[in-house]
């Protein structure tokens, strides 16, 4: 038997990817709790009673006629994919607005169930819902589940084999208003009387696409000599719609009909027993957190605590780590013999590879905060307090979802501004979003705040980076929508979802699939770039310079050989490809006060941020141990750069072109390369500006 | 009156809406039509945007777009 493929429609927030988890037992995908977590189709696969069961995840969307790149990709893969089964998905505690969702997927005229999810929190809202009742009108099987409790989940999975195997479709009992009834009624007779038939269309579904003025059906019917006959009848059909609904909008008339229909739904299905005297927990909530006044404080607030809970909390597992890492270096290098393969192991590898892991307990903070800002649903209200702010710059209360995505990495954030429906609203978004420092480039700052401010005062510099680099980027969105995008404003519409406790199990899956990826990114990318670097760094052998080092070393006193040692590294790093790179390159930064080892790390930085460390690491601590830890990396940073160019190289590193990955899903949500050339000069120009500026302020 | 002049706590019925298509679509799709019962639940500050219930949900918008709706104080 061949798999069935399900795909999983619904609006926003009604649990689409928590039921897909609940429904396999797995739990790969990321589920949140603001619109849009699904930015892109997700696709998964799971055995159930011996079949196997391919889901697709759309994304959420509250109509499939909008203009938004969600939408358009929901109906696109709707209309033209090959699958079995829809399962709509429903909010039970919003039927009435989520059945106009599913009004539009009804007439794709496919095999559909229904799951009208959260069934736990309506029955503690009171809310009874006649399941039966709404099989009778809509004509496809129904299914009350909680994602949460796992309870009807098994039920829905046997409908939807039930519905597979079922070769006929129900039909309907949906009655439109009783004009818009008579005017079927007619053209469906007349169809009749012709004895014409499409596809496997019935007459009434193709009076009411004509009547709905659905582009395709049109189409078809283009070239039938029936079509003179017809038109007629349309057009005398339409005035009388036209009259009824006193407007001439066809869209409007076709939202006011479902809008009449779900309305009736839900009378003649729910029973809610709400006293209404009491305000609902979310208003209530909303009453201070939204609050004129209280709202924007609290936000800064909660994001200012963030901050200096990664940091703080953050230190103490790091020492643990920066211990481990330089005991497995020691313990590994006493095992190897071969000088060359120590070196590379040792030096190259784990210190590359350490540096990286360090600040791995930094990036699970920031995750595990920016998760709970989205499964609480207060995500939306950040956007609702922040448009008014957001507008004045030429962006979208909703591109702060992106951007505060961009704290932790770029690369979903560059996905997540999807949600933006205009063009120009989201290109721009897009061009800042690496304005916003990513998690990434957080063990740079901490590494330099570190070594160049007391350990008291680099949360609050840490804090000032990250806050001055956003505002940066609202200055820059502003000039993009002045001098390059210019053009109407997106609307800004957005839903409230109700405020959920956050589900420990979501929280964990997200900042679990994150650290993961940011382990694994540690473990090939930045591993292979490490040895390349270390490569670079020790090559072309230099046996001249050496024994000319070796002789003056044997001939002088003891603490002269150690510098003469360093002096000696210094000059063969000077004098490999690494060295030569750097140098070549130098000039253009010698405006910005850097060095060319500064210069070799910023561009090993635009393979990934998380490389800056460890090429400084393998560029500074040349003079150490092989146990060299961060300490005594800003230690030697300290002792080696200036604190202007430091901070001029904190600000490059703050603007400059995010990692090699990012550049990617940039250059794809962008909508093409010459994008990823334009971010490009853009970045990198004013990166160069503003680090220029910072260094001479200081200098 | 406009939905632009209501303050908190104030109810009010849908009377027409004067946007562009676009946003038509999107706030029928959350219920917001003609003839659609609503009550004003938050305002941020300057009324640059406005937070508003109908049939249950909470939804956002911008004082601007509120400007664009024709409402009847209830």
């Amino acid at each position: 038997m061949d798999a069935i493929k399900i795909v999983l429609a619904g609006q926003p927030n009604v649990g689409k990817s928590m039921l897909i988890n609940a429904m396999s037992g797995s739990n790969g995908l990321k589920v949140g709790n603001f619109s849009g977590v699904t930015v892109e189709k997700t696709e998964l696969c799971f055995e159930h009673h011996c079949h196997m069961f391919e889901m697709v995840d759309l994304p959420g969307t509250y109509s499939i006629s909008g203009f938004s790149q969600e939408e358009k990709v929901a109906h696109k893969y709707l209309l033209n994919e090959e699958y079995d089964v829809i399962i709509n998905v429903l909010d039970s505690t919003h039927l009435k607005r989520n059945l106009l969702l599913t009004l539009e997927l009804l007439k794709l005229n496919k095999k559909m169930v229904l799951a009208l999810n959260m069934a736990d929190e309506a029955k503690k809202e009171n809310i009874e819902i006649d399941v039966r009742q709404i099989e009778k009108i809509i004509g496809v099987p129904v299914v009350l589940v909680s994602a949460n409790t796992k309870e009807g989940v098994e039920e829905l999975l046997e409908k939807v084999h039930e519905v597979a195997d079922n070769q006929e479709r129900i039909k309907s009992n949906i009655t439109y208003s009783d004009v818009m009834e008579e005017e079927i009624l007619e053209i469906e007779t007349f169809l009749t009387q012709k004895g014409f038939a499409l596809r496997d269309l019935s007459n009434r579904e193709i009076a009411l696409r004509l009547l709905f003025e659905d582009k395709d059906i049109y189409k078809e019917l283009h070239d039938e000599p029936l079509m003179m006959e017809l038109q007629p009848i349309i057009l005398k059909a339409l005035q009388h719609l036209y009259t009824h609904h006193d407007t001439k909008n066809v869209q409007e008339i076709k939202a006011n009909e479902y809008h009449a229909i779900a309305r009736g739904i839900h009378l003649e299905t729910v029973r809610c027993q709400r006293n209404k005297g009491k305000k609902s927990l979310t208003k209530r909530i909303d009453e201070v957190l939204i609050n004129k006044y209280l709202g924007i404080p609290i936000f800064l607030f909660l994001m200012w605590g963030l901050f200096q809970l990664t940091f703080t909390l953050g230190a103490i597992p790091m020492d643990w780590i920066d211990g481990a890492i330089g005991a497995f270096g020691d313990w590994v290098g006493s095992t190897i013999s071969n000088e060359f393969m120590r070196n590379v192991i040792v030096d190259g590898i784990i210190a590359g590879v350490g540096a990286v892991l360090l600040f791995l307990p930094n990036i699970i903070i920031l995750y595990i905060g920016i998760a709970l800002l989205e499964t609480t649903g207060y995500m939306s209200r950040v956007a609702f307090l922040l448009d008014g702010f957001f507008h004045k710059f030429g962006l979208h209360g909703k591109s702060f979802i992106p951007l505060v995505t961009g704290f932790g990495c770029s690369v979903p954030a560059y996905m997540a501004a999807r949600t933006l429906k205009s063009e120009k609203d989201r290109l721009i978004t897009l061009f800042i979003i690496g304005f916003m420092s990513c998690g990434a480039r957080l063990p740079i700052y901490v590494l330099f705040t570190g070594a160049f401010f007391g350990a008291d005062s680099a949360g609050n510099i840490l804090f000032i980076i990250y806050i001055s680099g956003a505002m940066l980027g609202l200055v820059m969105a502003k000039v993009l929508r002045v001098v390059v995008f210019k053009g109407e404003d997106e609307p800004f519409v957005m839903e409230m979802p109700k405020y959920r406790f956050p589900s420990f199990t979501l929280v964990w899956h997200t900042v679990y699939n994150n650290a993961k990826s940011y382990v694994k990114k540690a473990g090939t990318f930045i591993l292979g770039a490490s040895v390349l670097i270390w490569v670079l760094a020790t090559y072309p052998n230099q046996p001249l310079l050496e024994q000319e080092y070796q002789t003056k070393i044997e001939q002088s006193a003891k603490e002269d050989a150690i510098t003469l040692e360093n002096e000696l590294k210094m000059k063969k790093l000077e004098q490999s490809y690494l060295g030569k790179i750097g140098k070549a390159s130098e000039p253009l930064f010698a405006p910005l006060g850097f060095d060319w080892k500064m210069t070799v790390a910023l561009e090993a930085g635009l393979a990934a941020k998380e490389v800056v460390v460890s090429t400084l690491g393998v560029l500074y601590a040349i003079g150490d141990n092989v146990d060299e830890n961060s300490n005594a990396l800003s230690h030697e940073l300290k002792k080696n750069i200036s604190f202007a160019s430091a901070m001029a190289f904190i600000v490059f590193v703050m603007i400059y072109l995010p990692c090699l990955a990012a550049s990617m899903v940039f250059a794809k949500e962008a909508g093409g390369y010459k994008y990823l050339v334009y971010l490009f000069i853009f970045t990198t120009v004013t990166a160069w500006v503003f680090s220029f500026i910072t260094y001479r302020i200081l200098l | 009156m406009k939905l632009s002049e209501l303050h908190k706590g104030d109810r009010a019925m849908i009377k027409k809406i004067d946007s562009s298509e676009d946003l038509k679509i999107r706030l029928a799709s959350f219920g917001v039509v003609r003839g659609s019962e609503l009550s004003v639940e938050a305002c941020s500050m300057g009324k640059k945007t406005m937070e508003i219930m109908v049939d249950d949900t909470l939804i956002g918008l911008r004082g601007e777009e509120a400007k664009e709706i024709e409402v009847e104080k209830l």
